[in-house]
């Protein structure tokens, strides 16, 4: 593994968030220290453990009955909304 | 009178025998409040008026009648602001009440505000909150941990007579610790998280803050059980967690890691800790030497699974159903990216681009799975240490509390958790309780973990030792 690999620029587009250029250049360097300081995992033997590891201890299927409740109401869902209108949320227009 | 000095257990009796009202309860907490929290800051937001309504209503025949409870304010009151110490949610008021609520208001216990944290529960001192840094009572120079240093700080401080946190590798027993305070992390699953703002789900857990085991007991009592809001809340029984209280340690096997006595641990810390274990030793429980071998992962297998969750969970915040919308945004896509650069603080931006990192296409293997087994490789060592002692028994933080502004570097930050960190990884409960001071008067913590919901052994044994010393008695000196 190479933490070289890290774009910030590149990653904080992916996570959909906008960075100052003092921003990125902080987090390459403090996220590639980091990435170095994890990559010591790799060194640890973990073919004992299945791909997929499930832990047995934990029960399957922790589900409530199927019954249909009251939910939390709309004006109540929406009293944080920064903009809303006909009980909805509203955003800038996404098509041209 | 001096009722916010008092644990619990101490005003229980009090306002049930009416020898004082919950209403005077409450008046002499505000007024600790009053005097100590402009340095302290431990306080986001004081209910003052709310506390004093609740306490005219409160029922003293209820198991937490009448007692003022501090709420880390990263769980969602219902009619309340809750804004995780984070610009994002300055304005949210949370339109239900977690279930940790609805439980604390079934059982009489009154709310009286909310407490300062590290923004979304990410940091280890209580300077990442975006509102203000909270101190530590016992020197103001010094951070409380973190966290849930806002919850620590007010308990140690006697601002509130107990107070609930969320531990997600060490956020409640850490600054628990450096404060001089007793602080749970239950095995995960025994309390529900429905209503508690996500960090990292398989990580997070709702805990209490006392001023002794016995209280912690108690709110444990009140908080503990499945959760049908909840799926990953365990059907477990709910036993009462004072059964094993006033019973000896004789008897009990306690582990001791070699790996968690590690060179570059603060001496004084190493040296109480010894001690402790000469006292459970000297009491008649069985000393047994474990190891936990890949303890020295834990903190990489953290910080790779905790920011993957975080970088899911905090997708969230996108300016569009909650708090705040950035007004420069002129597509979905520029709202999105300039709110979440706006709201966010750094340690949140720098969590959430590593956890997209380790997540996206090309790394999963590399680091996400990876560490997902190193996780199973955490676990299994537990399992295999609790099959030869009952409890294990380590400090809680290398260090005591450091000086506001020491850390700045993130890697080094991350170190403070070094001992509490593969408790959450393995799920396992365990809890800080003070076993000594430093040369500099600043609390020392002793952690002991036990296997998954063996919180009554637990709390025996650490109601054991406290009882046998008097850290807990010890309280921090105010000017007032």
């Amino acid at each position: 593994m190479k933490s070289q690999t890290l774009n910030v620029a590149y990653v904080a587009g992916l996570a959909r968030m906008e960075l100052t250029k003092e921003e990125e250049a902080l987090f390459q360097t403090q996220l590639g220290n980091i990435l170095e300081y994890v990559e010591q995992l790799q060194q640890i033997d973990a073919s004992s453990v299945p791909d997929t590891p499930v832990d047995p201890n934990l029960p399957t299927n922790v589900l409530r009955s199927d019954e249909v409740k009251p939910s939390l109401p709309v004006a109540d869902a929406l009293q944080n909304a920064p903009k809303k209108a006909n009980n909805l949320f509203v955003m800038p227009k996404i098509v041209e | 009178m001096s009722l916010h000095t008092l644990t619990i257990k101490q005003l229980r009796a009090k306002l049930s025998a009416r020898e004082v009202s919950p209403k005077e309860a409450v008046q002499s907490v505000l007024k600790s409040i009053e005097s100590r929290d402009s340095k302290i800051k431990g306080y986001l937001r004081v209910n003052a008026e709310d506390a004093l309504n609740q306490a005219e209503k409160a029922d003293v025949t209820k198991p937490l009648g009448g007692v003022p409870i501090a709420i880390k304010d990263n769980i969602n009151v219902k009619g309340e602001r809750c804004t995780c110490a984070s610009k994002i949610l300055e304005h949210y008021v949370a339109p239900y009440d977690a279930t940790v609520i609805q439980k604390l208001k079934a059982a009489g216990a009154i709310l009286l505000g909310r407490t300062n944290m590290d923004e979304f529960a990410m940091g280890s001192s209580t300077e990442n909150s975006a509102y203000q840094e909270t101190r530590n009572p016992w020197n103001t120079e010094y951070i409380p941990g973190g966290s849930s240093g806002g919850s620590a700080a007010v308990v140690a401080a006697d601002e509130a007579i107990a107070a609930l946190g969320s531990d997600t590798g060490g956020s409640i027993r850490q600054p628990a610790a450096l404060c001089g305070c007793v602080g749970m992390k239950p095995t995960y699953g025994r309390v529900s998280r429905y209503g508690l703002v996500a960090f990292a789900s398989s990580l997070d857990q709702i805990g209490p803050f006392s001023k002794t085991v016995e209280d912690n007991a108690l709110l444990l009592n009140v908080i503990a059980g499945q959760d049908p809001m909840e799926n990953t809340s365990r059907p477990v029984a709910v036993p009462d967690f004072t059964a094993g209280l006033g019973k000896p340690v004789k008897g009990l096997k306690i582990g001791i890691p070699t790996e968690y006595f590690i060179d570059g641990m603060d001496k004084e810390v190493e040296a109480s800790v010894r001690k402790s274990i000469d006292w459970f030793e000297s009491q008649g429980a069985e000393i047994v030497k474990i190891s936990l071998p890949h303890t020295r992962a834990a903190i990489a297998v953290y910080y790779i699974i905790a920011t993957a969750e975080a970088s899911a969970n905090l997708a969230r915040f996108d300016g569009v159903r909650y708090g705040l919308r950035s007004p420069e945004g002129s597509d979905p896509l520029s709202v999105y990216r300039k709110t979440r650069a706006l709201g966010f603080g750094s340690e949140v931006k720098r969590r959430i681009i590593l956890g997209t990192y380790v997540l996206s296409s090309g790394y999963y293997d590399a680091y996400y799975n990876r560490a997902q087994k190193v996780r199973q490789l955490l676990r299994r060592d537990f399992t295999e240490a609790f099959k030869k002692c009952d409890l294990i028994l380590t400090p809680t933080s290398p260090t005591p509390a450091f000086k506001a502004g020491e850390k700045s570097d993130p890697l080094q930050m991350y170190l403070a958790d070094i001992f509490t960190i593969a408790v959450n990884l393995a799920e396992v409960c365990g809890i800080s309780l003070p076993c000594g001071f430093s040369g500099k008067n600043l609390p020392i913590g002793l952690q002991l973990i036990g296997p998954h919901f063996e919180e009554v052994k637990l709390l025996q044994a650490a109601h054991a030792y406290e009882q046998a010393h008097d850290w807990f008695k010890r309280r921090p000196k105010f000017q007032e």
